[in-house]
């Protein structure tokens, strides 16, 4: 165990399952950075650096930069998972899932029901998102919601360094096709991670704190936010719940249920834009699973349904806060 | 080539059997007897069979809406491809694909593709695993007219060549992009477009089982010793419409009659199995007779099959709500 970053966590975990097995390759652009070039090879090891050192030790064949192509790289990645290999795909902003959406929605995504449970589909997509780097409104957003709605794809959302490694491992093993997001401005993000590898299992939420008050339920960067909002209410005598869903497809429903039974005030944390996301999801479950319990209404805290800005005088209203986190909680407990 | 007695009546036989499958879809379709949309091969079959009869087991092939020739030609089951058009339980895919999706991993028959150009950057992938798996695979993109349009076809035919993948893309040309005309189109040429990437490409007479063999051969062998990608731009035409129920109203007067009449690779096939290669028209005749009572029991126990039940939309599903 040593303090790593969220970068260093999924550069390990890709690393060892490549030792591990030797049908895990990698795909993508720029990956490894200067294929074909005079100069440096693995000059950039992805776009922010989180796979480099890996085409040193694993070569060419097993860690492949591709032509700015992502439906066919993509594509290659479905093919490759139903014919016995185990791709790990990345895509370099989840963004760009707007060329390439049909290898995932139509392809990928279906093989396994609409083949009749004969083939496996064992392909990572690892992708960037979120906001908060002024990267504006093409390279900024979140759009898992697409995805959870899509059956048969996996979403995992990891919130921390060590729920990364042991998330990326978990999907990579996994037989089915799974889209991994990994929040940008997380990538330099310290905590403990153990050296060795791990897992954890998919649809399991993760309760980062109790309390009886007020469940928050958050996603990715989220968690930390509504863990620091949570930090600020307790010196106030309010004490929450935090929970992870870690997994939006599948989601743990269990978790959540028992968690607002338990307190009867439900916050969800959203980054993604408010329309049909994963929290007004979660919102509609809770309502009709667990009308009873609740004791106020539900809050959603979420951006405005609006294009993420480029300037940081805007992002930085457009990004949910831990004032508002802390704040949209406090209310449901009668406070201002 | 020089061909085998053996190997030309196995050729007559999978061509045989598309025909006699697709006539009888068509047949059982219009009687309502068959859900949703079917896309049929009558007409091409030179082609399907021309180019599989080089492909073995570790060999894969993407298809297209017009995918049952390729699967037949790939060798799936013709019975559970049937039962599958039923939406039948004992279906090749249990009944959850249909005529738009069969399948059959097993046999290197990735599916039929509901998507125009969804198969092209599957096939690149399935090239990219036969290398790490040192299988010596190659990898066949059954690919309509249509797909030479889209986006993906291209990234594609540029990453295979970029790769120097094991793909051959044979672009079956048979002259409709559903009711659009190809040669309106299509600007410039399906060939002259391959040969921008640099990949060798072949124009081939789709109603000639030897030509489409014979360049699918050298293609193959090409693909297969690690010269890259191919691409085979074949020539024919279908007989029925995009899909049953169009009237193809948009075909020239006479134009279909006039194919059939002068062209039919069938006829022709069996024209020249019998005047050049010595094979009696009693043996054709023999194998007819056969193919006949398989279809027609495939369709009689298609027929009869179970249904998938309830309990079957819930699985091969990771998670059910």
């Amino acid at each position: 165990m040593s303090r790593k970053s969220f970068r260093q966590a999924i550069n390990e975990a890709l690393r060892d399952e490549m030792r591990r097995d030797p049908t895990v390759f990698m795909i993508g652009e720029d990956i490894v950075g200067g294929t074909g070039a005079p100069g440096d090879q693995d000059a950039w090891g992805g776009v922010l650096g989180v796979t480099k050192g890996l085409a040193p030790e694993f070569g060419a064949e097993r860690v492949i930069d591709t032509p700015i192509s992502e439906m066919a790289y993509i594509g290659a990645a479905a093919g490759a998972a139903a014919t016995g290999t185990r791709p790990v795909a990345e895509l370099m902003f989840v963004d760009f899932m707007g060329t390439c959406f049909d290898q995932v929605l139509n392809q990928a995504a279906k093989f396994r029901y609409m083949f009749g449970g004969k083939v496996k589909t064992p392909m990572v997509i690892r992708t960037m998102y979120g906001a908060g780097l002024s990267a504006a409104a093409q390279h900024s957003q979140c759009l898992y919601p697409i995805f959870t709605h899509v059956p048969g794809i996996k979403v995992v959302i990891p919130s921390s360094p060590y729920e990364a490694k042991g998330l990326l491992t978990q999907a990579i093993r996994d037989d089915d096709p799974v889209i991994f997001f990994e929040h940008k401005f997380m990538y330099d993000d310290k905590g403990e991670v153990p050296d060795e590898p791990y897992t954890i299992p998919f649809g399991e939420a993760n309760l980062t704190r109790e309390g009886d008050d007020v469940t928050i339920v958050a996603l990715g960067r989220m968690v930390k936010l509504a863990n620091e909002a949570a930090d600020q209410l307790a010196e106030d005598g309010i004490h929450c719940t935090v929970l992870d869903p870690r997994t939006t497809s599948p989601l743990d429903e269990e978790a959540i249920l028992a968690s607002v039974r338990r307190t009867g005030r439900l916050v969800v944390v959203d980054e993604a834009s408010p329309r049909c996301n994963v929290g007004t999801d979660i919102s509609a479950l809770v309502a009709e699973q667990a009308f009873d319990a609740l004791k106020g209404p539900i809050r959603l805290v979420s951006p405005p349904h609006t294009p993420v800005p480029f300037s940081p005088a805007l992002e930085v209203h457009y990004i949910p806060s831990v004032e508002r986190i802390r704040d949209t909680a406090r209310s449901l407990m009668g406070g201002a | 080539m020089h061909l085998a007695r053996d190997t030309l009546l196995t050729a007559y036989r999978s061509m045989a059997t598309i025909r006699a499958f697709e006539e009888k879809v068509h047949e059982v379709f219009a009687r309502g007897e068959i859900p949703g949309f079917a896309h049929l091969y009558a007409g091409e079959e030179a082609s399907g069979v021309g180019i599989c009869l080089h492909l073995n087991d570790a060999d894969y092939i993407t298809s297209t809406h017009r995918g049952h020739g390729h699967a037949i030609a790939k060798g799936c089951d013709v019975p559970a491809m049937m039962a599958e058009l039923y939406g039948k339980r004992t279906g090749l895919c249990l009944g959850k694909g249909g005529s738009m999706h069969i399948a059959d991993l097993d046999k290197g028959m990735m599916g039929a593709n509901g998507i125009v150009g969804g198969g092209p950057p599957l096939a690149c992938g399935a090239a990219f695993s036969a290398r790490m798996l040192n299988t010596n695979g190659v990898v066949v993109a059954f690919l309509g007219d249509g797909s030479i349009n889209e986006g993906s076809t291209m990234e594609a035919m540029n990453m295979a060549k970029v790769f120097n993948l094991p793909v051959i893309f044979a672009i079956e040309d048979n002259e409709y992009a559903q009711a659009t005309a190809t040669n309106w189109s299509v600007a410039g040429s399906m060939t002259k477009r391959a040969a921008g990437f640099d990949i060798p490409t072949t124009l081939v007479d789709g109603f000639d089982f030897f030509d489409v063999h014979q360049a699918a051969g050298e293609a193959i062998d090409k693909a297969r010793k690690g010269e890259g990608p191919q691409l085979l731009h074949i020539k024919l035409y279908r007989y029925y419409g995009h899909f049953e129920g169009d009237a193809t109203t948009y075909r020239g007067k006479g134009e279909m009659d006039k194919v059939k009449e002068t062209k039919d690779c069938m006829v022709r096939f069996r024209a020249d199995l019998t005047a050049k290669h010595d094979i009696a028209e009693a043996d054709l005749e023999k194998i007819d007779a056969e193919i006949a009572a398989l279809i027609e029991q495939s369709v009689q126990d298609a027929r009869q099959a179970e249904s998938p039940r309830e309990a079957d939309l819930h699985t091969d599903v990771y998670v059910s709500y």
